[in-house]
C-alpha cells in the first residue's frame, strides 16, 4: 500500500495555505506534518480525510481496496474525540466499532482500553473522565476497527508520559502490521525512522528532513 | 451494514433517552404549550373544544422543532460528524437513522401523550386516538424537514433560531393537512380519509426525498 500526493494546493476561506505539497508513504511508514501552528498541517489531514476539497492536484491510493475511498480506510483522529459525554467509554467504542466495521463485542473493545491503560473506566460515562482519560478513549477508536491508514492530529494532545509511551508502542505495532501513519505534530512521537515533512516557514533548527 | 445502522440508532436513542438528552424536555414543553392554551383563550370549553386540533398540532410542531436543532450540532462539535461520514454508511443513510431514532424518542411519545392532552382542552374523549394517528402519521415529515434545517445551520453555533425561522414556513403543507385531519377525526363534518391520506403522503414523500437534502448540506456547509 502506498499513498501519495502530488502538487497539493489547498484553499480556506479564499486564502491559499498549502500549495506545491507532494509526499509519498508506504504501508509500515510513518509521516511525521512539521511546522508552525498555521502552517495547514490539519488541513492537509482533513483534505487526506476528504472533508476539504483541493484546489490543485490529487491523492493516489496504490494497493488499498479499489471500492472505497481513501477516507473509508483511514482513521482520522481530529482535535475533537468524538466521544458522547452521556455514553460510557464501553458504549461510545462499542458503537464506533459497529459504525466503522470492526468487532464490538466486549471483549474487544476492552482489549482496545487495555492497551492504552484504561480498561479500569470502561463502564463511567465519558464526561467523568479527565481530558487525558478522554484522549486515550478516543486513540482506542483506533484499534476497535482495524484501517490501515491511521491520520492523526495531535494525538498526544493531554496525554502524560507513561500514556505517550503505550501510544507510541501501539503506533509501532500498527506500522509493523503494515499500516501507514500520517501525524502532525509539534511533540516528539517516539516513532524511529519516522520521515518528516515540513510546511510552511519552518525554523532552521526544525526543518531537517 | 445493518450491524452499523442498528448500533448508530441505539446510540442515538441513549443519549437522547439519558439525562439532558431532550427527549423527555420535548414532551414536557409539549404538555406546557398544551396547558397555557385555555389561559390564553379563556373558559370558553366550546371554543377550547374547536380549535383543540390546532392547539395540538401546532403544539406538536414547535416541541417537534425544539430538539431537532441539535440534530447534528452535537456529532459536529464534537468531531463525531467527521467520523460518521467515513463510516462506510452512505451519509444519507445516517441522516435518516438519527431521524428514526430521534423521531422514536422525541415524536413518538408526544403523539401517545396527545389524548390525555386533549381531554384538557375539552374536546371528546372518543375520537383523541384518532387524533394521535394523526400526529402519528404527519410528525415524521416535520422531523424530516426539521433535518434539512439543522444540517443548514450545523456549523453556526446559535443556530437554531435561524432553522426554526427556514423549517417553520416548509412545514405549513404538513400542518394544514395534520389540523385537518385531525378535525375531521374530532367530529368535524369532513370526511377524515383525504387529509390522512394527503399527511401519510407527505410523510413517505419527507423520508424518501430529506434524507439527500440533509446530505447534501451536511456534506457543503462543514468547512
Amino acid at each position: 500500500m502506498r499513498l501519495s500526493a502530488q502538487e497539493i494546493a489547498i484553499e480556506r476561506g479564499g486564502r491559499r495555505i498549502l500549495s506545491g505539497v507532494s509526499f509519498s508513504a508506504r504501508a509500515g511508514e510513518a509521516l511525521l506534518l512539521v511546522g508552525p501552528n498555521g502552517s495547514g498541517k490539519s488541513s492537509l489531514l482533513r483534505a487526506i480525510a476528504g472533508f476539504l476539497p483541493l484546489a490543485e492536484g490529487a491523492f493516489a491510493l496504490e494497493g488499498g481496496a479499489p471500492e472505497a475511498g481513501i477516507g473509508e480506510q483511514a482513521h482520522y483522529l481530529g482535535h475533537a474525540d468524538a466521544l458522547k459525554s452521556a455514553l460510557t467509554a464501553g458504549e461510545n467504542l462499542a458503537f464506533w466499532a459497529d459504525a466503522l466495521g470492526g468487532d464490538s463485542t466486549r471483549a474487544a473493545w476492552m482489549a482496545a482500553l487495555d492497551q492504552l491503560g484504561l480498561a479500569h473506566v470502561a463502564d463511567f460515562p465519558v464526561q467523568a473522565l479527565s481530558a487525558g482519560q478522554k484522549r486515550r478513549v478516543a486513540l482506542a477508536r483506533l484499534l476497535a476497527a482495524p484501517r490501515p491508514i491511521w491520520l492523526l492530529d495531535e494525538p498526544t494532545t493531554a496525554l502524560d508520559l507513561a500514556a505517550q509511551r503505550r501510544f507510541a508502542l501501539v503506533m509501532r505495532a500498527h506500522l509493523a502490521a503494515g499500516g501507514l501513519i500520517l501525524a502532525a505534530t509539534h511533540a516528539p512521537l517516539d516513532l524511529d525512522g519516522a520521515a518528516r515533512l515540513s510546511l510552511g516557514d519552518v525554523p532552521a533548527a526544525g526543518a531537517a528532513a | 451494514m445493518s450491524k452499523a445502522v442498528w448500533g448508530l440508532f441505539l446510540r442515538e436513542w441513549r443519549i437522547a433517552s439519558r439525562v439532558g438528552g431532550g427527549a423527555s424536555v420535548g414532551a414536557v414543553f409539549f404538555l406546557i404549550l398544551v396547558a397555557i392554551m385555555p389561559f390564553a383563550v379563556g373558559p370558553n370549553l366550546a371554543l377550547l373544544a374547536q380549535i383543540g386540533p390546532a392547539i395540538l398540532w401546532v403544539a406538536a410542531l414547535l416541541a417537534t422543532l425544539l430538539g431537532l436543532d441539535r440534530l447534528f450540532q452535537g456529532d459536529h462539535d464534537d468531531g463525531s460528524l467527521d467520523v460518521l461520514v467515513n463510516s462506510g454508511l452512505p451519509l444519507e443513510l445516517t441522516v435518516l437513522v438519527k431521524c428514526a431514532a430521534h423521531w422514536a424518542a422525541s415524536s413518538a411519545p408526544l403523539a401517545i401523550l396527545s389524548p390525555l392532552f386533549g381531554l384538557m382542552l375539552g374536546m371528546d374523549a372518543g375520537p383523541l386516538a384518532l387524533v394521535a394517528v394523526t400526529l402519528v402519521a404527519g410528525t415524521p415529515a416535520l422531523t424530516m424537514i426539521g433535518a434539512i434545517g439543522a444540517a443548514l445551520t450545523v456549523s453556526l453555533k446559535r443556530g437554531g433560531l435561524l432553522m426554526a425561522v427556514l423549517v417553520l414556513p416548509l412545514t405549513i403543507p404538513v400542518l394544514i393537512f395534520g389540523v385537518a385531519a385531525a378535525s375531521a377525526a374530532s367530529g368535524g363534518v369532513s370526511p377524515l380519509a383525504p387529509p390522512l391520506i394527503m399527511l401519510c403522503a407527505l410523510s413517505l414523500g419527507a423520508i424518501a426525498l430529506a434524507p439527500f437534502a440533509a446530505a447534501a448540506a451536511l456534506r457543503h456547509v462543514r468547512d
